[in-house]
């Protein structure tokens, strides 16, 4: 078992006849995804990487079977291509593309939520990885290794950072989610963390999160309630400062929460074991597990 | 990114907001001119600049004559004002806004922003206007009142009137906060914004709404659509290496320490400045050189680092997930070749093509330390600057 995506999983590309679609589901397919076809409009009919293109995901859906679509359209079109997918049938969008205005993903929150039977990953993130199955996203899959660890992280690079450390432990990761950075994520922390709860091949969990936001402390709530794997946590920015500001509004709504400080002491209440130095996650995970 | 005051209220007044009639100026001799074509007995001068807390700091005043309003703008234009929302630098003061005076009765508090938890615009109001409303929100969060804009449907009436009501607004003024709120709430998604704040909203001694204060933050993901708040842009506002490195696409945020960091990825680059500190370190700089990154930014980023003069080591960690870092060391090598470095360069390469990168740098014959590892290089630039 792993968490939403495996060997079997159908994944289709939007934008697969552009540069950034091309180079990633070349990379897709070397890893052994099992990529089934793409999307560009106008271009349906044709061949691209020895894929069909299909002018809509709902074409794509209906001639191929797709669960799941990879998104990488420029920002400004993400909105359509994201509520396309939604209403296209596909149960798991993945979309890569960053700087997405922040109110798109307003509506692209509520339409998903009335469906209720779609997860979206992302945007602004790296992808999802079942390692040695299933690949999404622009992530390195030979830093990976199927494995016991199952990683959610805010951020691209930190994500291999944590994925390169439970490997050369040789613990190796069932699913690493990379939620993004973006204010309004389509996945949180908390989904993630309840997945990988519920799934039996995870047998520890890291959460990488960042300063900003309330979703750490929410994350640490629901752990405390609900999670019963040993959970390592890292948040990013201690040193950031607290940075020029207009007005007050944004305090105001963040309550006294968002700062490093606050995310690590409410993690740390929930029994999560907080590294400080993000060179030890890896090790962090031994500790915890008392793994060799 | 953030509008000026002046900018703002052109904003309200284009949706019908009640603003003061107001110039922004650029000499003392155009505000004095301003003031006498507004006409009255008095005037607020108020200095233009990206931050909160200006009449605390001196960079709001009344004034009684055309001539005092000409020697504040005198004062002010060219200088830095510094709020305890700036940095210790302070903002440049480039336009001085001149109003016609306002009789307030009483100070109110209205603003709005995305909220990450509801995912929704929520708007707050209160009572308690003026310049304490973080302590107000912090001992008294009952007194900031709340509501959320469903984005499907968006603001509707009752909820401007639910609020007027809680306010303790009446008759007349219960319509015109309604209006307001609406305005206001149209603006935020017809523009863009990220932030929306009237503080104070007053209640004038005639008993009218208006609104004295306009902080605009829009969305900078959607500049690309909105042609008119974008031509609105202040570069003066931002630090200078900060504009030059957003020319190049990279994001750039100037600190106080001594270790210029190049990372890709903002997580990855927030983890480095705290690995240096860590191992008692102070990092200059956060820079994300991005996922896109070409050997061209890599040698802009390189060089704006060193435009730091405080800077007295350079760490580069990379994390090769789409950037090859064969590229990056290329990039590097062209900048130390291009700009000259004198001070310790210790360089981390993992992932995409990290070997090849790291035999590139070493056959460089430049004096560039390869790490062993994230925290390994964290401590090897932490020691060769304490060593300088």
């Amino acid at each position: 078992m792993s968490v939403l995506v495996n060997k079997n999983t159908k994944v289709i590309c939007q934008g697969i006849t552009g540069s950034q679609g091309t180079l990633h589901t070349e990379q897709a397919i070397a890893y052994g995804t099992k990529m089934v076809g793409g999307v560009t409009p106008g271009k349906g009919g044709t061949k691209h990487l020895g894929l069909p293109v299909f002018d809509t995901v709902k074409d794509a859906v209906a001639e191929t079977g797709a669960d799941a679509s990879v998104i990488y359209v420029p920002a400004a079109f993400c909105k359509d291509s994201i509520l396309e997918a939604v209403d296209g049938g596909v149960k798991l969008v993945v979309c890569i593309t960053e700087g997405i205005p922040t109110l798109d993903m307003l509506y692209v929150k509520q339409y998903i939520a009335e469906r209720g039977d779609v997860r979206l990953i992302g945007p602004n993130c790296p992808g999802v990885i079942t390692p040695g199955e299933c690949k999404i996203g622009i992530m390195p899959g030979h830093i990976h290794k199927p494995g016991k660890v199952g990683i959610v992280s805010r951020s691209g690079t930190l994500t291999y950072e944590c994925v390169a450390q439970t490997t050369a432990l040789g613990y190796g990761q069932s699913t690493c989610i990379g939620i993004g950075g973006d204010p309004i994520p389509g996945t949180t922390h908390i989904d993630a963390l309840r997945m990988f709860q519920d799934d039996p091949q995870t047998e520890a969990i890291v959460m990488v999160g960042e300063i900003g936001g309330s979703a750490e402390e929410e994350a640490a709530e629901f752990i405390k309630q609900y999670v019963k794997k040993p959970v390592v946590s890292y948040i990013a920015g201690v040193t950031a400062p607290a940075g020029k500001r207009m007005g007050h509004a944004g305090a105001i709504i963040a309550g006294g929460k968002g700062t490093a400080a606050e995310k690590f002491a409410a993690l740390e209440a929930a029994g999560v074991k907080t590294v400080r130095n993000p060179s030890q996650i890896g090790l962090a995970v031994k500790e915890i597990t008392g793994w060799n | 990114m953030n509008l000026h005051e002046y900018q703002g209220k052109q904003l309200f007044r284009e949706y019908g907001l009640p603003v003061s009639r107001g110039f922004a100026c650029d000499t003392p001799e155009e505000v004095a001119a301003r003031a006498k074509e507004i006409g009255g007995s008095m005037w607020v001068v108020k200095a233009q600049v990206h931050a909160g807390g200006r009449g605390k700091a001196g960079g709001v005043k009344l004034v009684k004559t055309p001539e005092d309003a000409a020697a504040f703008a005198q004062n002010w234009l060219g200088k830095n004002l510094v709020t305890y929302q700036t940095d210790a630098k302070g903002q440049p003061v480039s336009k001085i806004l001149v109003e016609e005076c306002t009789d307030i009765a009483k100070e109110l508090y209205l603003g709005a922003v995305v909220d990450r938890s509801s995912r929704r615009v929520v708007f707050m109001a209160s009572i308690e206007g003026g310049v304490d409303i973080e302590t107000v929100a912090h001992n008294t969060p009952e007194k900031i009142l709340k509501v959320a804009v469903d984005p499907l449907v968006g603001a509707q009436p009752f909820q401007g009137r639910e609020l007027a009501f809680k306010l303790g607004l009446s008759g007349d003024q219960v319509k015109q906060f309604v209006n307001i709120y609406l305005g206001l709430a149209k603006l935020f998604v017809e523009k863009d914004l990220a932030l929306l704040e009237i503080n104070p909203l007053v209640i004038k001694t005639d008993g009218n709404l208006h609104c004295l204060d306009a902080k605009i933050g829009i969305d900078g993901n959607a500049l690309f659509r909105q042609p008119q708040v974008k031509a609105m842009h202040d570069p003066s506002q931002e630090d200078a290496r900060e504009r030059e490195a957003a020319k190049w696409d990279l994001n750039y945020v100037a600190l106080d320490g001594n270790i210029g960091c190049m990372v890709n990825g903002a997580g990855l680059a927030m983890a480095t400045m705290d690995i240096i500190k860590l191992h008692g370190g102070n990092p200059a700089n956060f820079l994300d050189v991005g996922g896109g990154a070409t050997k061209q930014r890599v040698t802009e980023a390189f060089k704006i680092i060193l435009s730091d003069a405080a800077v007295k080591g350079v760490l580069i960690n990379i994390f090769g997930g789409i950037v090859r870092c064969d590229m990056i060391a290329d990039g590097v090598i062209e900048a130390v070749k291009e700009v000259g470095v004198k001070v310790p360069v210790v360089v981390r390469l993992e992932g995409n093509n990290a070997d090849l990168g790291a035999k590139k740098l070493a056959e460089s014959g430049l004096n560039i330390v390869a790490a062993n590892g994230f925290d390994d290089a964290a401590r090897r630039i932490v020691a060769a600057v304490k060593g300088a």
